[in-house]
């Protein structure tokens, strides 16, 4: 059963490691969010904006020229079609919603490529309220439109200088300022990452995703169950939500993608359930990139969203359970996927969800089989990445 | 009898505990630097064991916890480091630190090596006190290894009487909302939280960290509780120093004395 128990156990990952300092902060949400999500004033606005601001439900689109190269029946979870080009914007808008409930005023969030940043700025200036979003100096850099987007939307990027300057340390400068600012600031995390409750939180907000493709997979193939989800993984909010209502339909197949990076023996790889061991980071112990002495490594993808030392709990537990396949992509493949993609299908898919496509020449099904992808984002934030590699 | 338990039987007032990195500035500084501060009249030497991700601390800190690991500072080496250090130092020594690299060294091994070279006690800001009660408090109460909470003016009173009452050694005041090194200075807010806190008679000593850095401010946090606690000024300190030994004794000298 893939369950959180009431501690923020999935089996022996999660958890809340956080400074006695943020206790109070964690108790308050942990205490009051699933009240708050379960009330009818809250899922009546939520549903609302899911559907007439982010444009859901995302369509279910049997992509056939792409079946036809795989031999299987293949739907793709259009989650690129959503207000700001990705998945993340499920989750900022059922926090900010629950951030307004528990009467929060200012509003704080980590961000690697920017997409949830951007997703974060976006329902802040939807509500009206103060932004800041913590960002590596290294990809700002990298990064540079949606930093200019988070901008325009009204909110204020702080580069993190700590460490890598990265993602990690973007997590690690949210987390400061939240202890620097507990009273009237709510953090949203933007992955299945952190303490509990964020984890289940997270992914609760993002398990929209799957709860529409039962029923749209019903509508079409009369059936609710696919024989296979395919998901990409870094922290590994859309895989969570793409899972969400089949974690106990033992007869689904989980197949979670993780970056290779360079080569999962290359010493340049986010391979966390190949590479990692048990360890505790940003306040919940999982699957961890790091030294025999106990310090993080610097994972490497060519895709920003996935280039995380971690992994969500949930995920560390599907791994270790053994419910969940695990596979990783290399940079190069998932490149040649994502430039597949566009031309049998017309669409081109962020990097990480090209990682997930990339899993179809590795998992074995059956041509009979159903399979859905969740394609997590768009392209258009990678144009500078697919130019710089070529290769189409 | 433990050492934290022994110094605050015979001393309740203006107690300073000092913080340092260890293997900083340079990796085998550890030992002279608690030598110093031994000789300059501190009561309690607690040394950090750096980390890659240490969220509850400041620029400071965190510069210090990456050097001290560029210069190649692991668990192994610091038990090296402090293996002999009972034949020098006399003082209350804790164990400051983040719960993963004690994770990947093996929490009893690491309890277990602590008693060995004579640690006294551990500050680990990311272990829950849950966590410490279902997993960990036998094996340090097995050590002779104190272990000691945070609180901060968040912590509700009724936490601080839990944490009082499942804890030992002594209790860290936070006394802002603040990650180290943040601020200098005490407003009247703080001042309020001392005084409540202060208030609740716990049976543990209490100590106040968290930008204390100078005479003043420790005059003031010891006015309110059983002494203080420096860590980031006193890495400056070590920073800009020419002469650990004489800047260390300076540095402690005006602390006290003012």
């Amino acid at each position: 059963m893939i369950k959180v128990d009431e501690k923020g156990f999935y089996g022996k990952f999660g958890g809340a490691y956080i400074p006695e300092m943020l206790y109070p902060n964690v108790e308050e949400l942990k205490n009051n969010y699933e009240r708050i999500m379960e009330s009818d004033d809250f899922k009546k606005e939520f549903h609302s904006l899911l559907k007439d601001y982010v444009g859901r439900p995302t369509p279910l689109y049997f992509a056939e020229r792409l079946s036809k190269q795989y031999g299987a029946k293949i739907y793709l979870k259009r989650e690129d079609l959503c207000h700001t080009g990705a998945h993340k914007v499920n989750n900022t808008i059922g926090q900010i919603i629950l951030a307004q409930k528990l009467g929060k005023k200012r509003i704080i969030a980590e961000t690697g490529a920017g997409q949830h940043g951007v997703a974060t700025a976006t329902v802040c200036a939807l509500m009206g309220m103060d932004c800041t979003v913590y960002m590596g100096e290294i990809d700002m850099e990298r990064q540079k439109p949606n930093v200019e987007r988070m901008r325009i939307l009204g909110a204020k990027v702080v580069p993190a200088t700590s460490g890598s300057k990265t993602l990690k340390d973007a997590t690690n400068e949210a987390l400061r300022q939240w202890i620097s600012n507990p009273v009237d600031t709510h953090y949203i995390i933007g992955s299945v990452v952190g303490p509990h409750p964020y984890p289940e939180m997270v992914a609760r907000f993002q398990s929209v995703i799957s709860e529409e493709i039962k029923y749209q997979l019903k509508e079409k193939e009369g059936r609710e169950n696919p024989d296979i989800v395919i998901a990409c993984v870094g922290g590994g909010s859309n895989a969570a939500g793409a899972f969400y209502h089949y974690y106990n339909t033992p007869e689904v197949r989980l197949a979670a993608v993780e970056a290779g990076g360079l080569g999962v023996k290359s010493g340049k790889s986010a391979a966390t359930t190949a590479l990692g061991t048990p360890g505790v980071l940003h306040g919940s112990k999982t699957l961890l990139m790091q030294t025999v002495d106990g310090q993080v490594v610097e994972p490497h993808s060519i895709s920003a969203g996935l280039d995380y030392p971690g992994i969500g709990p949930v995920h560390a537990h599907l791994f270790d359970s053994g419910r969940g396949e695990f596979y990783a992509v290399d940079d190069e493949d998932a490149m040649k996927a994502g430039i597949e993609l566009s031309r049998l299908e017309g669409i081109i898919p962020a990097i990480e969800s090209a990682h997930a496509l990339s899993a179809l020449k590795q998992i074995k099904f059956d041509a009979s089989d159903i399979i859905v992808v969740n394609l997590s984002g768009r392209g258009d934030k990678d144009l500078d990445t697919y130019i710089k590699w070529g290769g189409y | 009898m433990n050492r934290i338990d022994q110094l605050f039987k015979t001393k309740t007032e203006g107690v300073l505990s000092i913080y340092f990195t260890a293997g900083f500035p340079q990796l085998e500084d550890t030992l002279p630097i608690m030598e110093a501060l031994e000789a300059s009249g501190a009561d309690i030497i607690e040394i950090g064991m750096p980390y890659s991700d240490p969220v509850a601390d400041g620029p400071t800190i965190q510069e210090s916890n990456k050097v001290a690991l560029d210069n190649g500072m692991s668990m192994k080496q610091l038990f090296e480091q402090l293996k002999d250090m009972r034949e020098t130092v006399s003082l209350p020594v804790v164990l400051m630190g983040y719960l993963n690299p004690i994770m990947q060294y093996g929490m009893e091994a690491f309890c277990k090596k602590c008693q060995e070279v004579g640690v006294d006690g551990l500050i680990l800001p990311d272990l829950p006190m849950q966590q410490y009660l279902d997993e960990y408090k036998e094996l340090f109460d097995q050590y002779d290894l104190r272990n000691t909470f945070l609180v901060s003016p968040q912590t509700s009173e009724e936490r601080i009487k839990e944490i009082d009452q499942k804890s030992d050694g002594f209790i860290y005041m936070v006394s802002s909302h603040s990650i180290t090194g943040a601020k200098s200075g005490i407003s009247d807010e703080q001042v309020a939280y001392f005084d409540r806190v202060k208030a609740m008679n716990l049976k543990n000593p209490r100590l106040i960290g968290f930008g204390i850095s100078d005479h003043a401010t420790y005059t003031t946090a010891s006015s309110f509780s059983n002494g203080a606690i420096i860590g980031s000024a006193f890495i400056k300190v070590l920073q800009n120093a020419e002469n650990l030994q004489q800047d260390i004794k300076k540095y402690i000298q005006a602390v006290k004395q003012g």
